[in-house]
């Protein structure tokens, strides 16, 4: 036995497959974060909350509607619930603050994980909760001598659409433009003339609208349960870094990174494999403390 | 200094409430003793973190990394050799220390969010790699039953031991804050640039800083080991970091002792309102809100303000 054991190019590319879908789901999720990082400047720790309830709120929906459109209307209806609620906190809360001390924001994330975390709680207990892919998604399809699961070839194109539909958002609209000003000088956007307080809210409300979409799609391929939250938050906060702060196509980076390191690495030592995309993060950060690519930081 | 000391009005209360703590033992439930030996802990914790949050003005956000690392260093010692047992009660704090110079080192280079973004990275690897070595560290299963010398035998003496050396870490940490190297340090926190320009070496303090506080969060976790007389990967688990963060921020971090009163109130709301309801966070979450929209300063931070002699309010000009 050499120093990788006898992988055949089926499993490694299972393997890479497998990778690249868990990568979608947090790059879908990094995404919104690292965009209310960047204009809003707040390390939004209640983010995982927030895709937290996008899973349960599928489950709930996906369940109450019920049939094979059940599925499809909650991956609608789910993210744009946790879009209301996250506008609900920004609007009577949040927006109160923004110009305080920066660490009084990350309280107040902090505050509203914890609220949100056990709100969660009073509604859907503690139990572990599962929502069943449609019946299209399910099964498997044989590739290459290897046989993938539809439902993470389907991550992986989704992933990609959100990816197109982020780049046209920001680079094409007229609200994308503004808060990528913003997130370099605030201040020169309103002295423009912009209302910064709703652009701050629409950024908000877009990034945790994105949360709550990473949710809705984990949801068919996990146990929904609490605590879900804070293992997202971590990961999240951790491989933002790797493609720079508040940059979009840096949460895609990083997620790839995170991902694929943490999929081969059950590969090679299955018990060591959550050690993989630390090291990795780690060895990056080393080299390149401000990330692979540009931050607006 | 010392004579400062010996002539503050916060002196003798200090006194009071130490003599007060060290008769409580007999008269008060296991249980009370127990909660306040967990206080105690947390607290010297807390203040350790924030030598280096509110004092030095770094995003040290991994600092539980250091209290997990001296916990398991007198554990293994503890259990895993035969060497007389006070060995492993200094090696605790001193491994911790190491660990933090090294961590240290690397993260002294950045500043703000890409410092504490670095520290976590690293801080987290050591996380998984104590989570998943199972035939060294237990695993997420941890060890529990860690042999004890017989002067920490009962409940009561560890209570009386834990006092004893928080009360002197925190006249060390207080004596540090109150030295030159300390007024450097806040000097740091409030303007890097002008403190390399008048010849403070900025990096090498903060890694002293570092050193220290990351010392005294190694005794908090051979306190814990005493107390608990058990470790688990939890101890070095990031959201106690954000724990001991928000600990900081609430008690109020730019003053000494703020960081104790943020502890004893999370765990006290924790036990308290947790035996009443599972829903205490949800509570502490909306006290938490309530006192960053009335209390900004944090609690102690008001208190101070409030009791501090106030100037006379000169009306604004123009606005009589």
């Amino acid at each position: 036995m050499g120093f990788l054991p006898n992988i055949g190019p089926a499993e490694l590319l299972f393997q890479l497959l497998v990778g690249l879908s868990r990568a979608m789901i947090l790059f879908i999720v990094c995404a919104g974060l690292s965009f209310v990082l960047g204009v809003l400047r707040v390390p939004n720790i209640a983010h995982g909350s927030l895709y937290m309830i996008g899973a349960f709120a599928t489950f709930s929906l996906s369940k109450a509607i019920g049939g094979p459109t059940g599925f499809w209307l909650a991956l609608l209806l789910a993210p744009l619930g946790v879009a209301l609620i996250s506008l609900i906190a920004e609007r009577a809360l949040f927006r109160h603050l923004y110009q305080r001390e920066h660490l009084m924001l990350l309280l107040f994330t902090f505050a509203l994980a914890l609220i949100l975390g056990d709100l969660v709680k009073i509604f859907w207990g503690a139990e572990y909760r599962s929502v069943p892919a449609p019946e299209v998604l399910k099964g498997s399809i044989s590739l290459l001598g290897a046989s993938f699961p539809r439902y993470n070839l389907f991550l992986i194109f989704i992933g990609l659409l959100v990816a197109f539909a982020l780049w046209f958002f920001v680079t094409r609209t007229r609200i994308g433009k503004i808060s990528r000003a913003a997130a370099v000088d605030r201040d020169m956007v309103g002295l423009l003339g912009i209302n910064v307080s709703w652009v701050f809210a629409a950024a908000f409300v877009i990034g945790c609208f994105l949360a709550g979409l990473g949710g809705a799609l984990v949801a068919p391929t996990v146990s929904i349960t609490l605590g879900m939250d804070q293992t997202l938050t971590f990961e999240a906060f951790l491989l933002l870094p790797l493609g720079g702060l508040g940059n979009m196509w840096g949460a895609l980076v990083g997620s790839i990174i995170f991902g694929v390191t943490q999929a081969l690495g059950v590969l090679v030592v299955p018990q060591f494999a959550i050690v993989f995309p630390y090291a990795a993060v780690v060895i990056v950060l080393l080299l390149r403390p401000k990330g692979l690519l540009k931050s607006v930081w | 200094m010392i004579q400062r000391i010996l002539y503050s009005k916060w002196l003798g209360l200090t006194i009071a409430l130490f003599i007060l703590l060290l008769l409580l033992p007999p008269l008060v439930p296991r249980f009370f003793v127990y909660i306040l030996g967990l206080i105690y802990v947390t607290s010297l914790l807390a203040m350790s973190l924030n030598l280096l949050v509110g004092h030095g003005g770094m995003f040290q956000f991994h600092h539980a990394v250091f209290y997990g690392v001296g916990a398991y260093t007198v554990t293994l010692m503890l259990t895993k050799t035969s060497w007389p047992m006070w060995i492993g009660f200094i090696a605790g704090p001193i491994i911790a220390s190491i660990v933090g110079l090294f961590i240290g080192w690397f993260c002294v280079r950045l500043t703000h969010l890409y410092f504490g973004m670095l520290q976590i990275s690293l801080g987290s690897l050591i996380w998984a790699i104590v989570f998943r070595w199972y035939k060294f560290t237990g695993g997420d299963d941890g060890i529990h039953g860690i042999p004890m010398p017989p002067f920490l035998a009962s409940l009561n003496q560890s209570y009386y031991f834990i006092l004893i050396i928080l009360v002197i870490s925190l006249i060390l940490l207080y004596l540090i804050l109150e030295s030159p190297f300390g007024s450097a340090l806040q000097a740091m926190r409030d303007n890097p640039q002008r403190c390399e320009a008048v010849g403070i070496n900025v990096r090498r303090h903060q890694l002293l800083a570092i050193l220290i506080a990351t010392f005294f969060a190694g005794v908090a976790g051979v306190l814990f080991v005493v107390l608990e007389r058990s470790v688990f990967p939890d101890l070095l688990f990031w959201v106690l970091s954000l724990e001991i963060f928000i600990m900081c921020l609430l008690g109020g971090w730019f003053t000494f002792a703020g960081p104790i009163l943020g502890a004893a109130l999370t765990v006290a709301l924790r036990t308290f309102i947790g035996k009443y309801t599972e829903y205490w966070t949800l509570i502490l979450g909306v006290i938490l809100i309530l006192l960053i929209f009335f209390l900004p300063e944090g609690v102690m931070g008001y208190f101070v303000k409030v009791l501090k002699p106030q100037a006379k309010k000169v009306p604004a000009r123009g606005n009589p």
